[in-house]
């Protein structure tokens, strides 16, 4: 059994006796009988080499593929030695919320950095330090315009990420907010049902480009008919595309969200990821969560401390506009590594060239027989294209070549590229693929 | 320290990705942004001694004592980094077929199954990534409870000690409530007649943490969740302090119906200068139906997930912190029922046996025997000094210990709040009772020393009001 | 001691009011500005929303507090301070020049204080 602990039994009877007390039940004396237990019905403890072996064992019993051709909402991209390594120091591991500043400058500073990232990126004011994920995210940034009053109204394309749309219903309908979901036009967002939905009570408008199938939305339109109707727009974007694509703050929305996973972190089946939120100066009083601010120390030193707490729930409690504490800050920090080693040369060269194989994958699927684009629209690194088979059975054929193939939708199949699906690895999950199909189509 | 934008020179560059070795996509022009985002330009080796700068100026657990109250700083082991770390975990895509993710599954059954163990509950969810975010998906189940019963319209109200954490409060309004404080009793309990007067036909439940913030655990906590029960309501448990407790006494014993635990506080899981943490919830059978969805189950040894049939939906993107949860379960493995037994209880002596030492000098807020955390209050200590809480916690930072946590709770006005945790030596908490001792001597020997404090750090006490007034929130390439 | 113009009356939550050209003027006293602190921001209502004497129709943050500003009348919201959102330090400094609210078709008026009455009060706090 491994527990930790420094102390031996013999010292902690003599600190026991030190306080006078006899025994350690002596400890419990608070507790009433009819709720005091002795023990745990559980396995005995494990030593360190046991348990790495049942860990590993159980870490053993997944499936890697070598080859991922899937996103929808988590990807896989190349995270640079140097990320991990800073992100492990243990300092940074191991520290609390900076609540004390004087002993916390190089998170507080770090944090600050990638505030400052997250703007450039997004091309918006201000960014708050992070919250649990792109869906909490979007759903804090739509809820951010409800004032319970005038405004309360909330729409939603439904082609953004299900799962964000299923977060942002849950916040929507426990904070008393409407919730209502566009139908899509062509798996994108419906201009014309957005036009009809917005009204006087409309608070926000949740849009995500490229969407959940990869298309880019028409987000300029969909920017003045929302702010046409005194609504605020939140965007949903994807990290990555931002090294090339136009941004949030050049379509004049007026809060960027997303899930910054892309951003240098694993896939790790969900988690832990990022959500990062970013706004215009006017909405930077509502952003929730926390912030870093610069300052002065007494002797006129630069130094850095959280800042406009007053918003946030430990002093604002039941008037507070979110809940949220612990945030994911080292996840924030390992973003910030990420785009620091990154540069901007960098970062584009991975947005072209996840673009790129995209494209590419599209083209080469496409000349197999049954394959085709569902839309022709504009995509960024994902597609929706018709499968001629069944795509869990390609998926399974796929599998035992250790490649992940796409995410199936709806008897479509949702396909994702990344820099890391080199030409070689798209030429073979082709020439595999057709193969496949034809096999398939024979039986 | 210089910003990683002060570093920068333009042309530096680290060489991480090769050409693109297809045809390079052109979109149109408008489509594309019309600058490069402003990131820095630097080689790997600014970089690298950039963020060891950085963690030089950062205070964790594993550099030294932490007795920050409300937090369980405790030392966080090697073995979960390198557990978390394994390529069978990090490199799993959250949307492959289950069939290809049994190990990923067992290991959240099995967390579940532990944690049920421990507060005493029937299932487990892991979507939920923090305390607070644990707090809104109880609420949401007992919301849906009421909602299903058709009782939703009149049930609007939670009850809250006013002792508990700013999240209670914010995480009721959030879930649609709203919040009624009830006050503590001059023992730092509940007070039951007050609770007895609040409860009634509008109470959805009661959110309570116990031990609670003060370090004390509630004798009359039968009594309490019978109260809210009899009224029709609900009892929530905040699992901040569940670190006192483990193997002692079981949230699900005392009458609760959901609780949430932090991963990151009682389960050994890094705090990472402020997430990522994880905060599953549990509750009863009769509440199971509404967890979030989806959640995982075993038939025959097969682990797949399924949605429940009364969902409150989703609170959060997949399957929550998962590498975070492979962290906890391999110090539940570590520890065992034994272990955690015996973790509760060191921490419950080593707050007790630093109470003891410190009650020379300080007054307790609260005297007798404490859970995993204790309360001082220098109300009295100001007056005679002017030596404020703040003071001595600052002074603190000149010896490099981090100081416990202040002015919490609000109901102790001068407070400081110290949770030493089970991974303490005696020897460590010998020279932090020193410590603290000296400082309670310089208050009314030195006092200027303290005022002025920190005085050995590379920043003094930043302006806050000029933070807050003027906010600078990022760097402004000038 | 603070400040407690003659000419002005006063709550029991400590804001002042006075009469001005038809209109409630209200602010928060020096009395409440010294307990609270360095104020760094003010959050005002909108032009056109009704206040009720006795509810908060305003609050203040302080870097590590937020309080609730009560509303000594009830009545319209005719014009509101926008200065103060830049600098709500005007509120430390000069807390009878620091209005928050300028109120319409007032009513609920006969719970406040006179000067003498909330010195006394003030003493007791």
């Amino acid at each position: 059994m491994s527990n930790y602990l420094p102390s031996t039994r013999d010292e902690r009877l003599d600190m026991l006796h030190a306080i006078g007390l006899q025994s350690p039940e002596d400890l419990y004396a608070m507790v009433p009988d009819a709720v005091r237990i002795h023990g745990l019905n559980l396995p005995e403890g494990m030593s360190e080499l046991e348990v790495s072996q049942r860990v590993t064992a159980l870490s053993e019993k997944n499936t890697v593929f070598r080859s991922v051709f899937r996103g929808a909402g988590a990807y896989r991209h190349f995270i640079p030695a140097i990320v991990k390594t800073i992100t492990s120091k243990e300092e940074f591991l191991t520290a609390y919320t900076p609540y004390q500043a004087e002993i916390s400058q190089g998170v507080l500073q770090s944090i600050f950095e990638y505030q400052t990232q997250i703007c450039e990126l997004t091309g918006m004011d201000v960014s708050n330090a992070s919250v649990y994920d792109g869906a909490t995210a979007a759903a804090e940034a739509v809820l951010m315009n409800v004032d319970g009053r005038r405004k309360k109204k909330v729409i939603v394309s439904s082609a953004a990420h299900p799962d964000v749309i299923a977060v942002i219903r849950t916040y929507c309908e426990s904070r008393g907010a409407e919730c209502v979901l566009l139908p899509d036009d062509a798996h994108a967002t419906d201009l014309n049902a957005l036009k009809a939905a917005l009204d006087a009570q409309t608070a926000s408008v949740y849009v995500q480009s490229p969407n959940f199938y990869g298309i880019l939305e028409d987000v300029e339109t969909i920017v003045s008919l929302a702010h046409e109707a005194g609504a605020k727009v939140a965007l949903g974007v994807n990290p990555i595309s931002l090294g090339l694509l136009k941004t949030p703050g050049e379509y004049g929305v007026d809060i960027a969200c997303g899930e910054g996973q892309p951003l240098g972190l694993p896939m790790g089946f969900g988690g832990p990821y990022l959500g990062f939120m970013a706004a215009s100066k006017e909405m930077m009083r509502k952003l929730p969560g926390r912030i870093v601010g610069q300052t002065t120390d007494a002797q006129g030193r630069r130094c850095f401390v959280l800042t406009l707490q007053a918003r946030e729930q430990h002093i604002r409690r039941e008037k507070a506009s979110s809940n949220i504490c612990s945030n994911e800050a080292l996840c924030a920090m390992t973003a910030s590594v990420y785009l620091a080693a990154m540069g901007p040369g960098g970062l584009r060269k991975a947005a072209m060239n996840s673009a790129s194989h995209a494209h590419y994958l599209a083209q080469k699927l496409s000349e197999i027989a049954g394959f085709s684009l569902v839309e022709e629209k504009p995509f960024f690194h994902e597609f929706l294209m018709h499968c001629p088979i069944a795509p869990e059975k390609l998926n399974a054929r796929l599998a035992e070549h250790g490649i992940l193939g796409g995410l199936p939708v709806d008897g479509a199949i949702l396909w994702c590229a990344t820099e890391m699906n080199s030409k070689a690895e798209i030429d073979n999950l082709c020439a595999l693929t057709a193969q496949i199909v034809g096999e398939e189509a024979g039986k | 320290m210089k910003l990683l934008f002060e570093r920068s020179r333009t042309g530096r560059a680290m060489n991480l990705l090769p050409d693109c070795d297809v045809p390079e996509v052109s979109f149109d022009e408008s489509l594309l942004r019309s600058s490069a985002p402003r990131l820095p330009e630097l080689s790997e080796v600014d970089l690298d001694r950039h963020y060891t700068a950085l963690s030089k100026e950062t205070y964790g657990v594993n550099s030294g004592f932490y007795p920050l109250g409300s937090c369980t700083m405790k030392y966080n082991p090697r073995v979960n980094e390198a557990m978390a770390s394994l390529p069978g975990f990090t490199e799993l895509h959250p949307l492959q077929d289950p069939a290809t993710t049994q190990g990923a599954l067992e290991l959240l059954h099995t967390a579940g199954k532990y944690i049920c163990e421990i507060t005493g509950m029937d299932d487990m969810t892991f979507q939920p990534a923090a305390g607070a975010h644990g707090e809104y998906t109880g609420l949401l189940l007992i919301r849906r409870y009421h909602q299903l019963r058709g009782d939703l319209e009149k049930r609007t109200k939670i009850l809250v000690p006013d002792s508990a954490h700013g999240t209670n409060p914010a995480s009721a309004v959030m879930a649609g409530f709203t919040v009624v404080s009830v006050p503590s009793n001059a023992e730092g309990g509940v007070d039951l007649d007050a609770l007895r007067a609040a409860a009634g036909e509008d109470t959805a439940g009661l959110m309570l943490t116990n031990p609670n913030t003060l370090g004390l655990f509630d004798p009359n906590i039968l009594e309490i969740t019978k109260i809210v029960h009899e009224a029709g309501g609900l009892c929530y448990y905040d699992g901040a302090n569940l670190n006192a407790v483990m193997g002692h006494a079981r949230p699900g014993d005392m009458g609760f119906d959901c609780v949430h635990v932090n991963l990151h506080k009682t389960f050994s899981t890094p705090h990472g200068g402020g997430g990522p943490g994880s905060g599953p919830v549990g509750c009863k059978a009769f509440l199971s139906d509404y967890l979030p969805s989806p959640q995982v189950r075993e038939d025959n040894g097969v682990y797949s997930l399924y949605d429940p049939s009364e969902s409150v939906g989703k609170v959060r993107s997949f399957q929550g912190n998962f590498l975070v949860v492979v962290r906890a379960m391999t110090y539940l493995f570590s520890l065992g029922g034994e272990g955690l037994t015996e973790a509760s209880s060191t921490a419950v002596l080593n707050a007790n046996y630093m109470m003891h030492r410190l009650s020379k000098s300080y007054e307790i807020a609260y005297p007798g025997i404490c859970m995993h955390e204790f309360v001082m209050d220098l109300k009295k200590l100001k007056d005679e000094t002017g030596i404020s809480a703040m003071d001595v916690a600052k002074r603190l930072l000149d010896f490099g210990i981090h100081p416990p946590t202040m002015y919490f709770p609000l109901i102790v006005h001068e407070a400081l709040m110290l949770e030493p945790t089970e991974t303490e030596s005696r020897e460590t908490l010998d020279d932090a009772c020193d410590l603290f001792l000296e400082i309670a001597k310089e208050a009314r020997e030195n006092p200027e020393i303290l005022h002025s404090a920190p005085n050995t750090r590379t920043v003094g006490r930043p302006d806050e009001v000029s933070a807050a007034r003027n906010p600078i929130l990022r760097y402004p390439f000038e | 001691m603070s400040m407690i113009p003659e000419n002005l009356r006063y709550t029991k939550t400590h804001e002042w009011v006075k009469e001005e050209d038809g209109l409630s003027v209200v602010g928060l006293t020096d009395f409440a500005q010294s307990e609270l602190g360095d104020i760094v921001f003010v959050n005002l209502p909108e032009v056109g929303d009704e206040v009720v004497a006795g509810e908060s129709f305003a609050d203040v943050e302080s870097v590590k507090a937020v309080a609730e500003v009560i509303s000594p009348v009830s009545g319209v919201v005719a014009e509101i301070n926008e200065e103060l959102m830049d600098k709500p330090e005007m509120i430390n400094e000069a807390p009878y020049d620091a209005w928050f609210i300028r109120i319409s078709d007032v009513t609920d008026t006969e719970n406040l204080l006179d000067a003498a009455e909330y010195s006394d009060f003030c003493e007791e706090e």
